[in-house]
């Protein structure tokens, strides 16, 4: 008797596969790698100066630096802590606001317009007079933040519930679901591709807006750092500073991704996901 | 009259204005299989939401077991022609919706699985399932709470033939094993005549005809042809 395994053309087989798997997981790494290296040697070289453009391994020095001193682990964690009020303070608000304007008709013809008539106007304008109303301190950067946040959060909580199918809605009824068991139940789960779409969407919003407000007004933060380090003419510490915002950028998105695969994963099997 | 399940006098539904269903009068026994057929927008659906209680009535009334439907008629369950699963439920908990989760479900619902042949599919998502299987888990979700009633608006209508013939037959079969009254909104004029034993033609909002249908089952496309004649005749019928 010979089992699978034993069969030495099925090893063949596993280790093709294996091989195949690991390019396939390997070759979106080359051309950064190749990047990284080329820039690393024109460095060495002296093909590209130092005060234009540091090499990749003066960055890496910085980084471990600054780690050792302790400076950019405080610059993180507050740079954090603006990213993250805000997006919460914003992003309920967004939600609870979309909860109003989408269920009840009253408060939508009461509220939509308003929110769609301020959704225009971009943040970003907002910057100077945010400053003169709350100065360089924490609360510019949140607020600033917080309205970026909102408005993805609002537009698609407010698309995601009104686009329920109004079938299954019909089917709650039916049951006899209460109001509360029908949002629950039907109209959450319906509205959460939606609305973690929004969520995603207002991750990239929450981080742009950080760099931009911390960029240019602030005393603690990564962007202060690279402000900072701009007039020392410190370039590696701007690069730093640019390739944590990117890894933060990257490490939100990639927790938003999980966050939709796992809520998500009924639609997976009718291959809906993609992303 | 002791064994009339349901008892409509008058039954009228407007929509803005715009009459769905005329002053219908309907009696339907314990255990019988009625079918509705008759031209697109002549209030089928209507009736049957209206029976279901998805939609309040304009005039005239309803009583299942001699007592006046208000609001949902929870001994009735509707299928519809898309199966109106929820997609992030798995089918068992579409089937068992709302119902405590407990040993005693998790069996009933088992033997349901069983019975639609779809063993093995309990822990899947409906967009993994054909839409065959889709509509088998509606109808052992509407079979799920025992109603005295089932309702079926067009159930197989999105189905190819075969499929459509197998369910005809599951139909059929769970019909006469749970002794339920079932009424049939179908286009197929052959499909209610295979199925039901009487046969309602609605036109122009109201019953215009209706047909009994003694033979016996099961029953072979040759013999309801006569009968599925007649009826399209009636249907197309200018009057
Ligand atoms: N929600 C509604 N609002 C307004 N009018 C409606 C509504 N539902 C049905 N109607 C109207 O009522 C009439 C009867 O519709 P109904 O759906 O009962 O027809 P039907 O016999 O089921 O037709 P079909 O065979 O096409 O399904 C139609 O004229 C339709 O336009
Ligand atoms: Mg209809």
């Amino acid at each position: 008797m010979q089992t699978l395994e034993e069969n030495p053309h099925n090893i063949k087989i596993n280790l093709a596969k294996i091989l195949t798997n690991l390019l396939h997981y390997l070759l979106p790494w080359t051309i950064p790698t190749l990047i990284i290296i080329s820039w690393q040697l024109a460095s060495i070289n002296g093909l590209i100066e130092s005060t234009i453009l540091p090499s990749p391994w003066q960055v890496v020095q910085t980084t471990i630096t600054s780690l050792q001193s302790g400076v950019l682990e405080q610059n993180m964690a507050i740079s954090l802590y603006r990213a993250l009020s805000g997006f919460v303070i914003g992003g309920s608000i967004g939600f609870l606001l979309a909860l109003c304007t989408s269920l009840s008709q009253t408060l939508n013809l009461l509220l939509d317009s308003s929110v769609q008539m301020l959704r225009n106007i971009p943040h970003l304008a907002l910057i100077p007079l945010v400053i003169l109303w709350f100065g360089v301190g924490e609360s510019s950067k949140i607020s600033l933040v917080t309205i970026g946040v909102l408005f993805p959060i609002y537009i698609n909580t407010y698309h995601g519930i009104r686009s329920v199918d109004s079938n299954l809605i019909e089917m709650g009824h039916s049951y006899q679901l209460n109001s509360w068991q029908l949002f629950w139940h039907i109209i959450i789960p319906g509205a959460l591709p939606t609305i973690l779409m929004g969520v995603r969407y207002a991750l990239g919003v929450m981080w742009t807006t950080l760099i931009v407000s911390e960029t240019l007004a602030s005393s603690a933060g990564i962007g202060y750092m690279s402000t900072n380090a701009q007039s020392f003419m410190d370039m590696s510490t701007i690069l730093m500073c640019i390739m944590i915002y990117a890894l933060l950028g990257k490490l939100s998105d990639l927790m938003a991704k999980s966050l939709e695969t796992s809520l998500l994963n009924w639609q997976i099997k009718g291959g809906m996901i993609n992303g | 009259m002791a064994d009339t399940i349901l008892s409509i006098e008058n039954l009228s539904k407007k929509y803005q204005g715009k009459v769905a269903l005329n002053s219908t009068n309907l009696k339907i026994k314990n255990g019988e299989f009625v079918a509705l057929v008759g031209q697109s927008g002549g209030g089928k659906s209507t009736l049957l939401r209206l029976i279901a209680g998805l939609e309040p009535m304009t005039s005239g009334t309803i009583s299942q077991n001699n007592q006046l439907i208000h609001g949902i008629n929870s001994n009735t369950r509707v299928m519809f022609q898309d199966d109106r699963l929820l997609p992030w439920k798995t089918v068992r908990e579409n089937i068992t919706f709302k119902k405590p989760k407990n040993s005693e479900t998790a069996e009933v619902v088992n033997q349901l699985l069983e019975r639609v042949e779809l063993q093995g599919f309990a822990d899947a998502y409906p967009a993994s399932l054909s839409g065959g299987q889709r509509q088998r888990v509606a109808l052992a979700r509407a079979l799920f709470v025992n109603p005295e009633i089932l309702l079926l608006d067009e159930p197989l209508g999105a189905l190819d033939a075969l499929t459509r013939s197998k369910m005809q037959k599951l139909i059929l079969d769970l019909w006469q094993e749970r002794k339920m009254t079932v009424i049939l909104v179908t286009h197929d004029v052959h499909e209610a005549t295979k199925m039901a034993n009487r046969i309602y033609v609605v036109k122009n909002n109201k019953i215009e005809a209706t047909f009994e249908n003694p033979l016996a089952y099961p029953r072979t496309d040759a013999t309801c042809t006569n009968l599925s004649t007649t009826i399209l005749n009636k249907i197309i019928d200018q009057d």
